[in-house]
């Protein structure tokens, strides 16, 4: 069966999967799309503040006259991004490094293993609190943040996968036919830890966009007047009383519905990569 | 047993010192300057100056670790800004307001997610199974604040069913005589039944919101776990004997499958204890989560440091915990030092 | 082997004496909520030492009412009929009369005045008070010295009962600044006996451990989270309050105080978004009383060695191009009184008062390409995060308008803690920024903010020697026409070379229910207790 029948047939058995790579293809088009698309400028403010839903503003106005629906559409591409960032950035690093320590054992996984233990005694939404803190209020920090507590989830599972296939059959042939260890190790080992660790990335892209909300709410990270769900849901809170709720709402549900897709997908690849899994 | 116990203490002591070490540099680098004020609002650049010098701050980094160093070791934490206290005493006091609703949030994912668990693995690819699952992950798509401030604006505001969202104890309930800080044990053991159903009344949003979050993993892990179980020789052969099913599923599969979840109950349980600084500020719950946003907002440094040292400490006993839990319950698991 | 069981039976078996007690005390609790306040806030307390290291805002609340001083001001009624404390005013607190001569003023302290602990009050705990005041450094400090109190030789204890205050000059603010939070008098005995070698001001223990004789007490305080305040019932420095009991407690969030204030489960809190004072006000469920503050504003502030800062025109074409009125209406809400579109000469010796500046951007332009700037310039906006609900959206506002200048505007951000740093540095230069004084006179306002002295306040660094000159005379001139027309010269000057654009001038807002009365503005901006009855 082929990687692509056998992916349909997965897709087929299970619409829920199917119906979360559809919400992932949209969410994308937001991204990607969505700034050149919107009917306003999300930063531009108006006379027409705390405006209700209407034909006029799809999701009404904030309490400066913004558009919400602009602001919410454009604010994927941020938080999308950023998590894709940090995601992208603790996948590289994280599977080399525990590729490398379930590989050669010894010191090397040593190091890595009190690394890794290192970070995680920390509350991690805390470390990335105190660490955003520290190094300042960026986009760029954010994301760093973000990375560095994921590295342990990352440097553990390929550490694993690589420590159960360092004795196996074909590595063993590899390593008889002359190549290297660095060889081995990145031609043999690695693209087969690959598809285990793309499940990953699925469930940390929800939890990164979480992070990055987190942070924004408790008013470290991200800052007005940039369109970020996390922000906006932060300023949005304080007039739910009062009785504007578009504003804390359709960013609220937004994040929801990215952070869902990327559940769902995750739990989708999963089952297309490697069944057993299944959980 | 304890010589277990005496080795995972040694191998985590170089994790410990790794977390002091990290702590005190991240916290060096917190913006804010403690001179600027404690020299006052008016102070000119020199009378900074001075207090820089007092406080020792002016002194390299290394020395100054040196003293944090010395500090921590006669248990002396420093003393908090915002709240004036010595934050050891701070710690002491709030530690038991975030346990109490951590646990609580944790009981209530565990009675929720096993069952869910259990009921999706049951009957696989059915609708119960997808149902389940959509719910679960819902739960944990939304961010916790969003659950706190929804739950609070439809049961308390709208409703007028949940307290006020006062923290641990409405404005005219006394705290229990101290025993363990948990309110529920302490007044419990008091025999006090006005401040019991206080107490209790107050913690059942936050830790509904804290439930909600930490429903999918346990629900999942459960499912998965029964999966493995259900399809295991031992439970077919019992199901071959003509065993009922619901002996089966709860007498036999069940009490299999506990072990792999007991593990993810004690992940969960560390995870929220650190996830929960969101709840507590929307809830306004003094627990040390809040404490040390607080702190970290008003870059007061010292408790930050304080709180991350605490909680550190506190994971690497947690996960004691777990690991002797594991080998008690199942001795056929042998745990590499 | 004890089980749980019988472990409880044991200790439950003790509990039942405390158990059958309970129900009793449960009920008087329920008659005592009527003569009870609850306050909620967004800030807690650090201290109730008023002198201590870092006392916050919250913690002068504490001090105040938990401690009593020697005089206090009277009262009036402003424009809405809301009682206002009258700064025209001295009144007797623990001193019952005062002789006011050109050098000194002695004062006669009641003799049945008592500490909370029952120790009588007398003079030596004034001296020593006052002493500490002086002497601990920082802002007590800095606060006595604006109104010429700075050495310990300035208090004589003539007799048990009789105070004097020598004086080093003749200052106006001397009298009214005896009447500020400052000036605690604290119980000496008590102190002395937890004080240390190390710590002979006794800092630490008067942080949680008030040594005080006022109205109230503190019954208990969980740092954080609440304090609470009882009524002393021998308190004779003044009419006996009406509350017995007073809660303070924390709530974080902006919309839960809403909602508890709505629903009835709390009293009294200032801390809401200027919004929700606005709509609860038209609501009518809810009292809504709003003061503004005195001798304060909030202002954009211009650092004139910065070019092009430096060139007036600049500065002028800036205040043409504030969006104010948006400002007005999006940001304050109503909770505030606009410092814009006033006559071109001040109508009066008032402080604040409206600049005669209005949202002109043809004017603006005009003036930028007078002074070589057509296309605009770069710059950096920053502000206080710690106020941000405040400081926020006016920087957005205002840099969407400096854009349509061509002033490209990067909008930096300064954490709360840091702020008090970076305006010592007077790097910064273009700011927004609130400023306040506790004494109600111009003067004193200007003397901080705009004098040569180039105090930490006068953030923009303005040196103007015409000013100063026009400051100094107003400060020491008895000559009522004189102090007017001093007064109305350094405001003529402050709007013409604009070094900080005034934009309006905030209101204390408090919301309560319609059951409590006889709340008072202070010029402290915190509630005073011992005036506050429940219906």
């Amino acid at each position: 069966m082929s990687a692509l029948s056998h992916a349909r047939h997965v897709l087929a058995e299970n619409p829920v999967t199917a119906l979360s790579f559809c919400l992932f293809a949209l969410l994308a088009l937001a991204a990607l799309a969505g700034p050149a698309l919107v009917p306003y400028d999300p930063l531009a403010s108006s006379d027409r503040a705390l405006a209700p839903p209407s034909a006029l503003h799809w999701f009404g106005t904030d309490n400066l006259g913004r558009d919400v629906f602009s602001r919410v559409v454009v604010a994927t591409r941020l938080d999308l991004g950023m998590a894709f960032a940090a995601v992208a950035l603790v996948f590289v690093t994280g599977t080399l490094a525990g590729v490398t320590a379930g590989f050669l054992g010894g010191w090397t996984d040593r190091v890595i293993g009190r690394l890794t233990d290192t970070i995680m005694a920390f509350p991690l939404f805390v470390l990335a609190m105190g660490l955003v803190a520290a190094a300042g209020n960026t986009v760029a920090n954010v994301v760093y943040a973000t990375a560095i507590i994921n590295f342990p989830i990352y440097a553990r599972v390929a550490r694993t996968e690589a420590n159960i296939r360092r004795d196996a059959g074909f590595v063993e042939a590899a390593r008889l036919a002359g190549a290297s260890t660095a060889t081995v190790m990145l031609g043999e080992v690695l693209p087969n830890v690959l598809p285990i660790m793309m499940v990953q990335v699925s469930l940390t892209m929800g939890y990164a966009i979480l992070n990055t909300a987190g942070l924004s709410f408790i008013g470290l990270g991200i800052r007005p007047p940039t369109a970020e769900w996390g922000i906006m849901v932060a300023e949005g809170a304080g007039y739910i009383v009062s009785g504007e709720w578009w504003i804390a709402l359709f960013p609220g549900l937004a994040l929801m519905l990215a952070v869902f897709t990327f559940n769902l997908m995750g739990d989708g690849l999963r089952d297309i990569v490697d069944p057993r899994r299944r959980t | 047993m304890l010589g277990l116990l005496a080795r995972r203490l040694a191998a985590a002591l170089p994790t410990l010192a790794g977390v002091v070490v990290v702590t005190f540099v991240m916290t060096r680098a917190l913006p804010g300057d403690p001179a600027a004020y404690f020299a006052g609002p008016a102070a000119t650049r020199e009378a900074v100056e001075e207090i820089r010098r007092q406080l020792g701050l002016d002194q390299p980094l290394w020395v100054q670790f040196g003293r944090y160093l010395a500090d921590l070791a006669r248990g002396d934490l420093g003393v908090s800004i915002t709240t004036g206290q010595p934050v050891l005493s701070d710690i002491a006091q709030r530690l038991p307001a975030s346990a109490e609703l951590t646990l609580l949030g944790l009981l209530i994912a565990a009675g929720f997610g096993i069952p869910m668990g259990v009921a999706a693995a049951l009957r696989p690819n059915s609708w119960v199974d997808h149902l389940c699952r959509v719910v679960a992950t819902a739960g944990v798509s939304l961010p916790t604040f969003f659950t706190g401030l929804l739950l609070v604006y439809v049961f308390y505001y709208l409703l007028g069913w949940a307290p006020a969202p006062l923290g641990r104890l409405d404005a005219f309930s006394s705290p229990p005589p101290h025993v363990t800080g948990f309110h529920l044990i302490d007044s419990a053991l008091a025999g006090d039944g006005e401040t019991f159903l206080a107490a209790a009344a107050q913690l059942v949003l936050p830790a509904l919101t804290l439930g909600i979050f930490a429903l999918a993993p346990i629900a999942r892990m459960t499912r998965g776990a029964m999966l493995a179980v259900m399809s295991s020789d031992f439970i077919r052969a019992a199901r071959a004997s003509g065993l009922a099913g619901r002996t089966i599923v709860i007498r036999y599969a069940l009490r299999n499958a506990l072990l792999p979840v007991v593990t993810t109950l004690g992940m969960v349980l560390s995870f929220l204890l650190g996830a929960n600084v969101l709840v507590e500020k929307v809830f306004a719950w003094p627990g040390i989560g809040s404490y040390a946003v607080e702190a970290l907002i008003a870059s007061d440094y010292v408790p930050v440091q304080g709180f991350v040292m605490t909680m550190a400490a506190l994971y690497v006993a947690l996960n004691l915990l777990i690991d002797l839990a594991y080998q008690a319950i199942d001795p056929r698991v042998r745990i590499e030092a | 082997m004890i089980s749980r069981r019988t472990a409880l039976k044991g200790s439950s078996a003790a509990a039942l004496g405390a158990a059958t007690a309970a129900p009793a005390i449960h009920g008087a609790a329920a008659q005592a909520r009527r003569e009870t306040l609850l306050l909620i806030s967004e800030n807690p307390p650090n201290s109730t030492d008023i002198h201590g290291v870092g006392a916050n805002r919250p913690a002068y609340e504490a001090s105040w009412n938990l401690y009593d001083r020697l005089m206090t001001f009277g009262v009036k009624k402003d424009q809405n009929g809301v009682d206002h404390y009258d700064y025209t005013r001295l009144e007797p607190e623990l001193a019952e009369s005062w002789n006011l001569t050109q050098t000194s003023v002695t004062f006669k302290l009641r003799r049945d005045a008592t500490f909370h602990d029952g120790t009588p009050v007398t003079a030596e705990d004034v001296k020593w008070s006052f002493d500490r005041a002086v002497s601990v450094g920082g802002f007590p400090t800095f606060q006595m010295r604006a109104g010429s109190l700075e050495k310990p030789e300035q208090f004589v204890v003539v007799d048990r009962h009789t105070f004097r205050v020598d004086f080093l000059r003749a200052d106006k603010l001397t009298m009214p600044d005896l009447a500020v939070p400052v000036p605690a008098i604290y119980n000496s005995g008590l102190a002395k006996r937890n004080a240390t070698a190390a710590d002979p001001w006794a800092m630490e223990w008067l942080r949680a451990n008030p040594a005080a004789g006022g109205a109230f007490r503190l019954e208990r305080w969980v740092p954080g989270q609440e304090m609470v305040f009882a009524r002393f019932d021998d308190w004779k420095s003044g009419r006996r309050p009406a509350l017995a009991r007073v809660i303070w407690r924390i709530v974080p969030q902006a919309g839960n105080r809403r909602a508890l204030l709505e629903r009835g489960d709390a009293d009294i809190s200032f801390d809401l978004p200027p919004k929700d004072f606005q709509e609860l006000a038209a609501a009518r469920r809810l009292k809504i009383v709003g003061t503004p503050v005195e001798n304060a504003m909030q202002y954009i502030g211009m650092n004139v060695t910065k070019p092009p800062f430096n060139d007036v025109r600049v500065r002028q074409a800036i205040a043409y191009a504030i969006p104010y009125q948006r400002i007005m209406d999006q940001v304050t809400f109503g909770t505030a009184v606009p410092l814009f579109g006033g006559p071109a000469q001040p109508a009066d010796a008032t402080w604040p008062q409206p600049s005669p500046y209005v949202t002109d951007l043809d004017k603006a332009k005009a003036l930028l390409a007078e002074a070589g700037y057509p296309n605009g310039f770069e710059t950096t906006f920053s502000f206080d995060l710690g106020l941000a609900s405040l400081n926020e959206p006016i920087s957005v506002l205002v840099a969407e308008s400096l854009a349509r200048l061509g002033i490209r505007v990067t909008i930096n951000k300064i954490p709360g803690a840091n702020w008090r740093n970076e305006l010592l540095k007077k790097e910064m230069p273009l700011i927004t920024n609130t400023f306040g004084g506790w004494l109600n006179f111009p003067d004193y306002f200007f003397f901080w903010a705009y004098h040569g002295q180039n105090a930490v306040f006068n953030t923009m660094s303005y040196q103007n020697a015409e000013m100063d000159a026009l400051i100094d005379r107003s400060r020491f001139t008895r000559n009522e026409a004189e102090y007017a027309e001093a007064i109305k010269g350094f405001v003529s000057i402050a709007f013409r070379d604009v070094p900080r654009i005034p934009l309006f001038q905030p209101k204390l807002m408090v919301a309560m229910r319609d059951s409590i009365d006889g709340y008072r503005y202070w010029f402290h901006r915190q509630l005073d207790y011992r005036v506050l009855s429940k219906g």
